[in-house]
Order: C-alpha cells, then structure tokens, then sequence
C-alpha cells in the first residue's frame, strides 16, 4: 500500500532519526511512505484566528497533492499532524475558510477536505494493525518499562483530532505492549512540556517537563518515548533528568531488528 | 483603535462567545503556566466580555501562553478561552512594529540542539 508522506521541516534537520526510522519501518511492514514533492513547512503551530488563510495554504497543498493521488496523508511529527488535521478539519467545516483558501488557489477542482490524514501511529494500528507488528518483532522489548509521552498536539482538540481520549488515551500503550515492552501509566502523560517557550524563557518548560518527567519516573519508567522533536528537546534540555528519551520510530525499528 | 474595535476584532477572528461561559474557573484550574500569568484564562473570558481588551493586550500573560489546549479541551461550556488568548495577542502584533519575536535575537538564542520547530513555532505565535 502506498501513502502519502509529509515529513515536515525538523525531521530534515534535528530529528533525522523520527523520519529515517519511520521510513525503514514502514517499508518492513509492506507500507510504502511516497514523499510530497516540494512540500512546505507547516509553520509548527495551527493558526487559531479564524481570519488566518495564508498561514494555512501550506498545509492545505499538501493535503489536495494527496487527494491528487487517491491516498490517505501521513504525517509522523505531532506538530505537523496536529497542523495539518486542523487545516483539513476547517477545510472540511468552515466554510469561510474553505471559500478563500480555494479562491486564492483558485485550483481546477476545489479542496474540500477530502483527504484522510493519519498520525503514524494511527497507520500501524489501522493499516498495518498491532497484531501484525507484534508478530514482526524480532527483537521484543521485553521487560522494557516505557512510558508514552503524548503531550498536547496529538490529542487536542480532542473532537477535531479525533486520535484517542483526549484525557486517557490508550493508542500508544498498545504499540508498547506491541513491541513487547511494559507501558507506564502516570498523570502527567497528556501534559504540556512547556513547547516553543523554551526560546525565549526556558525556566518555563523547564517546570513543566521536570514534572512530566518526576511523573513518568515515580511510576516506574525507565525509557520515555514521544512523536514529537519539541517534546524531546524539552524533555531531554529541560527535564532536569537522564532518562533516555526516544522516538516512538526508534523504538519500533529496535523491536524489528532494524536499528 | 478604540477599545470597542479591539472586543470586536478579538470577538470575530476567535469565533468565541464569551457569554456561554460559566465562570466555574475549569479552565484556570487546567492551565499548566497559570502560575506565571498576570491574568488567567477565565479571566481573559470575563475581561473581554467586559471589553477590558487593552489592559489585557499590555499584559506580559498573552505571551505565556503555550496553546497546549487543554482549557479548549476541558472547559464545560466548549468556550475556549485560548482562542481569546490568541486574538488578543494578534490585536498586538498586528500592529505596526509590535512585532514580540524578532529574527536577530535568533542566534543568541539557539543551542545545537534546538528544533527548528521551536523557531517556526515562537514566529508563528509572536510575529507578523
Ligand atoms: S492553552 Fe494557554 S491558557 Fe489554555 S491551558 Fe494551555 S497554556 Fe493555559
Ligand atoms: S472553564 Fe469554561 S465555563 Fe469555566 S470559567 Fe473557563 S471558560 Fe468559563
């Protein structure tokens, strides 16, 4: 099966090892991930302001190239997702939005939000299906205390992404227990890690990912895994402990040998 | 602008109804930075309702922020008080000059480390 690929900007750059191990995966588990041509970053944060058109256009290209070609969007970065799931979502919904965008387009075929957009994660559950990857793995990670780290952007607004219970989710505990490691449940799972504020006053994610962190160690974590490069620059810069920090990619491509 | 502009403009482009809200202080509650904010969530609701529109635009809180959604998410009336934060901060912004993030303080910003979504992230929020 072949989808289309949005990488977005950080994978290119500081988080080679989210993209490359997504790509090595997805091509182990019969998932051909087919790039966008000439993409364009999604500007790292969904602009909120309902009169906001141009910051969406980004967004709203690579999501007719994907209906161009009949396939579903796959995103891996949080950010990214959470970016561009929005932009549909408005796409879909508001018909202002909808209405600009596609006149400054002005595309032969109006976009309507028709593309389906999946979070990588959503791909292994409902394309390739857990039970499959667990019978994949080569390398179980038995034994493994992890916890999952979601974070803000995968799960809210939790009708609009739609992903998993926004305030108890359970998606990336079965991809744990997947690969044949033990999740770890703790509170601060869907917590903010303190995000972009990190440039201009870092003594703020230092707070918040110190308690995410505490969180996920009082529980019995011994590996934290997260989707997202802010969320691991903060966890690992700010969180104020060793506690290996790795993506949900590096974690799978451990699991099927390929790291 | 005056004062009465400003609560339009923050009214239309957040799409947010002041009015529904309930003032139960969920939002507050559920708001990871409150701590460093000079006004909180639910009082940007009621300070904006009440059209108090620039002395929440002088205010350092509409930069402390971090969108993480979580009022939008528990909130009982479905109010949204970060949309409110964000129109808010563009009232700001939008302006000429007021721009908060400006690209040559970048540098001694940086570490090697450093996402390059944190950079798109801080401009999207902070500059126009
Ligand atoms: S979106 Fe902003 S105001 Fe709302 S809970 Fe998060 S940090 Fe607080
Ligand atoms: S949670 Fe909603 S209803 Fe309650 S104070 Fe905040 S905005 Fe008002």
């Amino acid at each position: 099966m072949t989808v289309s690929y949005y990488p977005g900007c950080t994978l290119k750059t500081k988080a080679k090892n989210l993209d490359l191990y997504a790509r090595k995966c997805a091509e182990a588990l019969g998932i051909a991930l087919e790039e966008i041509p000439e993409w364009q970053c999604c500007g790292g944060c969904y602009p909120v302001a309902k009169d906001e058109i141009a910051t969406k256009l980004s967004s709203v290209r690579a999501l007719a190239a994907a209906k161009e070609k009949g396939q579903t969007l796959v995103t891996v970065c949080s950010a990214c997702h959470n970016v561009i799931k929005r932009v549909n979502h408005d796409m879909q919904t508001d018909e202002e939005i909808r209405d600009k965008v596609n006149r400054y387009r002005a595309p032969d075929e109006p976009y309507e939000g028709e593309t389906n957009v999946l979070h990588y994660i959503e791909m292994l559950r409902d394309l390739v299906g857990f039970d499959k990857i667990k019978e994949k793995v080569v390398n179980p990670l038995a034994g493994k205390k992890i916890a999952a780290y979601y974070g803000c952007l995968l799960l809210r607004p939790g009708k609009v992404m739609a992903f998993d219970n926004p305030e108890n989710p359970s998606i990336l505990e079965d991809f744990i227990r997947a690969l044949g490691a033990e999740p770890v449940l703790y509170p601060a799972r869907n917590e903010c890690c303190g995000g972009y504020l990190t440039l201009e006053d870092p003594e703020i994610p230092k707070k918040r990912s110190e308690t995410v962190l505490q969180s996920a160690q009082n529980h019995g974590a011994e590996v934290v895994t997260t989707a997202c490069p802010l969320c691991l620059y903060n966890l690992q810069k700010n969180g104020g402990s060793e506690i290996p920090v790795v993506y949900i990619t590096e974690l799978l491509a451990e699991a099927l040998g390929l790291k | 602008m005056e004062q009465n502009n400003f609560k339009e403009t923050v009214l239309r482009i957040s799409g947010v109804n002041p009015k529904k809200c309930m003032r139960c202080g969920k939002c507050s509650g559920a708001c990871p930075n409150y701590d460093e904010m000079e006004f909180h969530p639910h009082q940007f609701v009621s300070m904006v309702e009440n059209g108090e529109i620039e002395k929440l635009m002088t205010s350092p809180s509409v930069y402390k922020c971090l969108t993480c959604f979580a009022c939008v998410e528990r909130c009982p009336r479905q109010v949204e008080p970060a949309k409110l934060i964000e129109a808010v901060r563009l009232c700001v912004i939008r302006q000429a000059g007021q721009n908060h993030l400006k690209p040559d303080q970048i540098p001694e910003m940086l570490d090697e480390d450093l996402p390059q979504q944190a950079i798109v992230s801080a401009f999207r929020k902070f500059t126009k």
